[in-house]
């Protein structure tokens, strides 16, 4: 055991520090220049290195750097400035009476002025397995040799956690030679960092590279024996894995400072001078807590150490007065920057630019005159210039028109100005990415065959005629081309305000553009705003639906609230509930089990509808899964009277029964309902069969009607009631049940895949023409099989019963139950 | 990212955490003075409306969430989440409270109610 005191000869002040990392040595740096000689300077490190530059881990991790080149201060530094370093050897205690710090090894060392810098720890998750052999954080370079170890044998990593450093533990990892997945507990990557946009940019660029991203996952359990191997999620998914790195967070590494007795919250409490509750004892770095903030970032800390050096040197009047903090993602190739607050709100003004083409996204939120905050993603260039803005709090009214261009626009250049942008692309320039059709070409088409309009030029040209994402340029084509002799297009309607794009060319970039979430459709076509607005969401949710069954995940944010809790809203906030009665018919159990949920949740009103079947109305929302408990356990489930979709199967008695009845109307009514129930279509579908010519269910005004001859059956389609009733138009006539229940799948599947959201069939059809429903359904037998056949598949994922899933508890329960009670 | 309103503890009432309110989502809080509809955006920035459409009444707490608006799921009138304004041609005001959020707590300031203003 041995004890080190300075030599008595020496008057100068002793200074020790803890902690032999970023924010400590940067801090001995800042001092050492402003006053060099007036300590006699010991350093403490965990770690056996000397000092090394932390964020480079991750370079190192993916092997674009060595360890070698992220030292930041070789042994020859501490020597030349005449600093004592121990290295592996943990500071254990402080004695803050005698003013001595003692380490693992047992060596004393006294101070005059201490520095505690020992950073933070990575949070593991407090779950079983959780210490087992494989499971490691991602901080020092001893972590990133465990997993460079188990790398080298391949094999797979499971990351937890996708924030900055997850992700890049997971490219690293990747680059590596291990199967990557990131399992995270938010719905989108960094979502402290990134909003949803940028976020979900980052997971598709992640999966590009062949990462998998699991969001909205929990960790349950870490398995295996003595070695991990692999993870449970609560949600009962098993991941093998012969690696799991933790990335999860860091907490404040203050269990010395504490136990020393110095004041503690989040983390090691100093103020503004840098200096704990111990005016000897000094803090800097991520263990620290200032003003109630802790951070994580290097950006403060060396803040933070350049106020503690002035203090340490004599200064008196330096502070440190808070960060304002900027993010970006070290994975190469991946551009992503965050800085301050972009969460929007009151008396914000969103700026959104999106360029799907380059992949860019990028959104500046600004307050009055003054910048709050910035996201990019795909061209960071510009991030530096805004976070300077920021942390100035510049007026920025002068530049608010052109400032998502970024410091680059001048107005000279014209990058900003599309005409200009357009007129100095070459003429080899690619301008349809679809077609790959270059400039050049257009213009020849344009000036040789006298174009003059959008829809020449791609019938000559196929420019534009596919996902639509170069219409605007092709436009701005026809204008520099055509001067005063284009006269621009007759526009279309758009969507909605969100959006220049209509319902049809938002279809067709869907299908051709392989878009698979509304994020994505939304940065892919360049939507104005953030995430859209009640009209497209809807829309676009069905389009994604329909185009990618069994892929899509539903969107319920994106439903109107009687899809959503599938139920339908009433006037003062309760809801009506309507079971389906197969064609019309009922039995003695469904009837008492209505009646009983009826008295048992005091349901004020029964009704019977226009639909052939009951409705209850003035039910709680609350209420609503255990009534749906009741009628499940009576085999009832629900009748979509809320749905753009199938609604009723009208039926008559028919020839069972009636005198007049030529066929089954009331069995076929029931085999089309159990054909149709569960799709989800433009808007609502209603369907009907009547017995004989007389029509007692009013089959001519249905969206598909059937009436029973005595030689088959007639197939009406395009008729509603409404304000603006429509009766059907005959479509065809056959002899079996089987082709009515073809024709039915085939006609549903056409109207579903090419009407516009909230286009019922009547304003579709007359709209498309009865003779081209006719080509596609009648004169065309593999067309009508192939829509049959796709109407089937995408049913087998649509036919669960929306009501048993939530009465069950499993779906959606936040819906039915308040957050709290108060008062 | 604190949404700062000064007040004393006493002032701040703990309602949930900010994940308990799905995201583009909405949750109520049951009080004294009748439903408080929280919102959360889709940049997770939460607010707080009385659960009443200042045009009838309608739950707004059902509505579509986008940017920081809603739509009333009864005939879509839109308000503006943070003043409870109607936007657009449409005019009237939902009661609103402040709301601040700590370390991912969501606190509503029932004291400070604003009372909403409309056409019922
Ligand atoms: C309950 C019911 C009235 C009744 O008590 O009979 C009813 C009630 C509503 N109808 Fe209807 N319609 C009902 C049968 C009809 C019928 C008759 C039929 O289906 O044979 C029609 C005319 C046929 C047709 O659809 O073409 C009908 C044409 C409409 C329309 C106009 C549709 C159109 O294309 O113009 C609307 C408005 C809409 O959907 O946008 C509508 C909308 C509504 C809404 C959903 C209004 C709303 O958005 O809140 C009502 C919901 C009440 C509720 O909470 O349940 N309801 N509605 C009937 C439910 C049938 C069922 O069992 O599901
Ligand atoms: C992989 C990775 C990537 C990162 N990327 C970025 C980035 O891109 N941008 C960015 O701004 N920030 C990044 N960071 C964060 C950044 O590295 C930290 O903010 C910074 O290193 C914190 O400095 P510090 O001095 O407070 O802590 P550290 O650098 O961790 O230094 C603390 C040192 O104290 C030692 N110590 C602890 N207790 C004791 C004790 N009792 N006795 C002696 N020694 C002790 C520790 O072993 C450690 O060496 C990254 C971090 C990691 C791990
Ligand atoms: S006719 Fe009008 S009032 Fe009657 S149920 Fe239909 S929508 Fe409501
Ligand atoms: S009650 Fe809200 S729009 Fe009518």
């Amino acid at each position: 055991m041995t004890t080190h005191t300075t030599s008595p000869q020496t008057s100068r002040k002793r200074l020790v520090v803890v902690g032999n990392g970023m924010a400590g040595i940067r801090t001995l740096e800042e001092l050492l220049a402003k006053a060099p000689g007036r300590f006699e300077i010991t350093v403490f490190g965990a770690e056996p290195h000397p000092n090394y530059n932390r964020i480079m881990l991750s370079p190192v991790l993916a092997g674009e750097k060595t360890f070698e080149q992220i030292v930041l201060n070789g042994r020859d530094w501490y020597e030349a400035n005449g600093i004592t370093l121990f290295t592996g050897d943990p500071v254990e205690s402080i004695d803050r009476e005698k003013r001595t710090v003692t380490a693992m090894s047992g060596r004393t060392v006294a101070y005059d002025t201490l520095l505690i810098a020992t950073g933070s720890t990575p949070f593991i998750i407090p779950v079983p397995g959780a210490d087992r052999l494989g499971v490691v954080g991602f901080r020092d370079l001893a972590d990133v040799e465990t997993m460079l170890e188990a790398a080298a044998q391949g094999g797979r990593a499971v990351v937890i956690g996708g924030g900055l450093l997850g992700l890049e533990a997971a490219n690293g990892l990747k680059v590596k030679g291990m199967d990557v997945t990131v399992v995270h507990l938010m719905d989108t990557l960094m979502e402290r960092q990134l909003d949803r946009s940028a976020g979900t940019l980052l997971q598709r660029e992640l999966e590009r590279r062949g990462i998998a991203v699991l969001t909205g996952a929990d960790t349950a359990e870490i398995l295996g024996n003595s070695r991990v191997s692999g993870v449970r999620l609560k949600d009962g998914q098993v991941l093998p894995a012969d690696l799991v790195v933790m990335a999860v967070g860091i907490r404040p590494n203050m269990a010395l400072a504490k136990a020393a007795g110095l004041a503690c919250g989040r983390g090691l409490q100093v103020d503004d001078a840098m200096r704990t509750s111990d005016p000897a004892i000094y803090a800097v770095g991520e263990c620290v807590e200032h003003r109630g903030q802790t951070y994580g970032l290097v950006a403060p800390l060396f803040e933070m150490a350049r106020v503690a050096a002035d203090r340490l040197a004599g200064g008196e009047t330096s502070a440190y007065t808070g960060s304002v903090t900027a993010t970006k993602l070290k994975v190469t190739g991946v551009d992503v920057f965050s800085a301050g607050d972009f969460s929007g709100g009151a008396g914000c003004e969103d700026i959104v630019f999106r360029d799907a083409a380059r992949g860019v996204y990028k959104r500046v939120v600004v307050k009055g005159d003054r910048l709050l905050g910035a996201v990019l993603y795909g061209d960071t260039k510009d991030g530096g210039w805004y976070f300077q803005m920021l942390k100035d709090g510049a007026d920025v009214s002068a530049v608010r028109d052109t400032l998502i261009f970024g410091q680059g626009f001048g107005g000279g250049e014209g990058t900003a100005n599309p005409k200009a942008a357009v007129v100095a692309l070459p003429d080899s320039a690619e301008i349809c990415g679809c077609n790959g059709v270059c400039k050049g070409t257009i213009v020849q088409a344009i000036t040789e065959k006298g174009l003059s309009s959008l829809d020449e030029v791609r019938a000559h040209t196929k420019a534009s005629a596919s996902c639509g994402s170069c219409t605007g340029q092709v436009e701005q084509l026809l204008a520099v081309t055509l001067g005063d002799g284009y006269a621009g297009e007759a526009k279309a309607k758009p969507m909605c305000k969100c959006t220049d794009r209509t319902h049809d060319e938002v279809r067709r970039a869907i299908a051709a553009l392989e878009l698979k979430t509304i994020p994505d459709v939304m940065q892919r076509l360049e939507w104005k705003t953030p995430d859209g607005c009640h009209h497209c969401r809807p829309a676009l949710n069905y389009y994604l639906l329909c185009q990618w069954p069994g892929e899509y995940k539903d969107d319920y944010r994106s439903r109107y609230i009687n899809e959503r809790v599938h139920a339908n809203i009433q006037k003062d906030g309760t809801y009506s509930v309507v079971p389906r009665m197969w064609g019309g018919l009922t039995n003695a159990k469904e009837l008492r089990a209505i009646a009983d949920v009826v008295e048992k949740f005091a349901i004020p009103t029964v009704k019977v509808t226009g639909g052939q079947r009951i409705d209850l109305f003035g039910v709680k929302k609350e209420d609503l899964p255990a009534v749906w408990a009741d009628l499940n356990a009576a085999g009832m489930v629900s009748g979509h009277a809320y749905a753009k979709g199938l609604r009723t199967v009208k039926t008559c008695v028919g020839s069972e029964w009636c005198r007049f009845g030529t066929q089954d109307s009331t069995g076929l009514g029931v085999k089309l309902e159990r054909l149709t129930w569960g799709t989800w279509t433009p808007h609502k579908v209603k369907l009907a069969v009547s017995g004989c010519p007389r029509n007692c269910a009013e089959a001519t005004i249905k969206d598909l009607g059937v009436v029973c001859v005595d030689s088959g059956y007639e197939l009406h389609v395009g008729g509603n009631g409404g304000m603006h009733v429509r009766a059907c138009d005959l479509l065809v006539k056959v002899a079996t049940e089987a082709e009515v229940l073809e024709y039915t799948g085939a006609y549903m599947q056409l109207y579903r895949e090419e009407a516009r959201y909230l286009e019922r069939t009547a304003p579709w059809l007359e709209r498309v023409g009865l003779d081209y429903v006719k080509k596609r359904l009648v004169d065309d037998p593999e067309s009508r099989k192939a829509l049959n056949a796709r109407f089937l598949f995408s049913q087998t994922f649509s036919q669960d019963d929306p009501w048993a899933e939530r009465a069950s508890g499993a779906v959606d329960r936040h819906e039915f139950a308040p957050l709290a009670q108060v008062g | 990212m604190d949404q700062s309103i000064k007040g004393t503890a006493a002032d701040w009432i703990e309602v949930g955490r900010v994940e308990d309110i799905p995201r583009q989502g909405s949750r109520i809080v049951k009080t004294g003075r009748g439903d408080i509809a929280l919102f959360r955006t889709v940049a997770d920035e939460v607010f707080a409306l009385e659960d009443r459409c200042p045009h009838g009444g309608g739950p707004l707490s059902q509505g579509i969430v986008h940017g920081a608006r809603v739509t009333c799921p009864l005939h879509s009138w839109v308000i503006d989440l943070a003043s409870g304004e109607a936007v657009g041609p449409d005019e009237g005001c939902a009661g609103h409270c402040p709301v601040r959020v700590v370390g991912g707590v969501v606190h509503l300031g029932l004291m400070a109610f604003k009372e909403g203003c409309g056409h019922e």
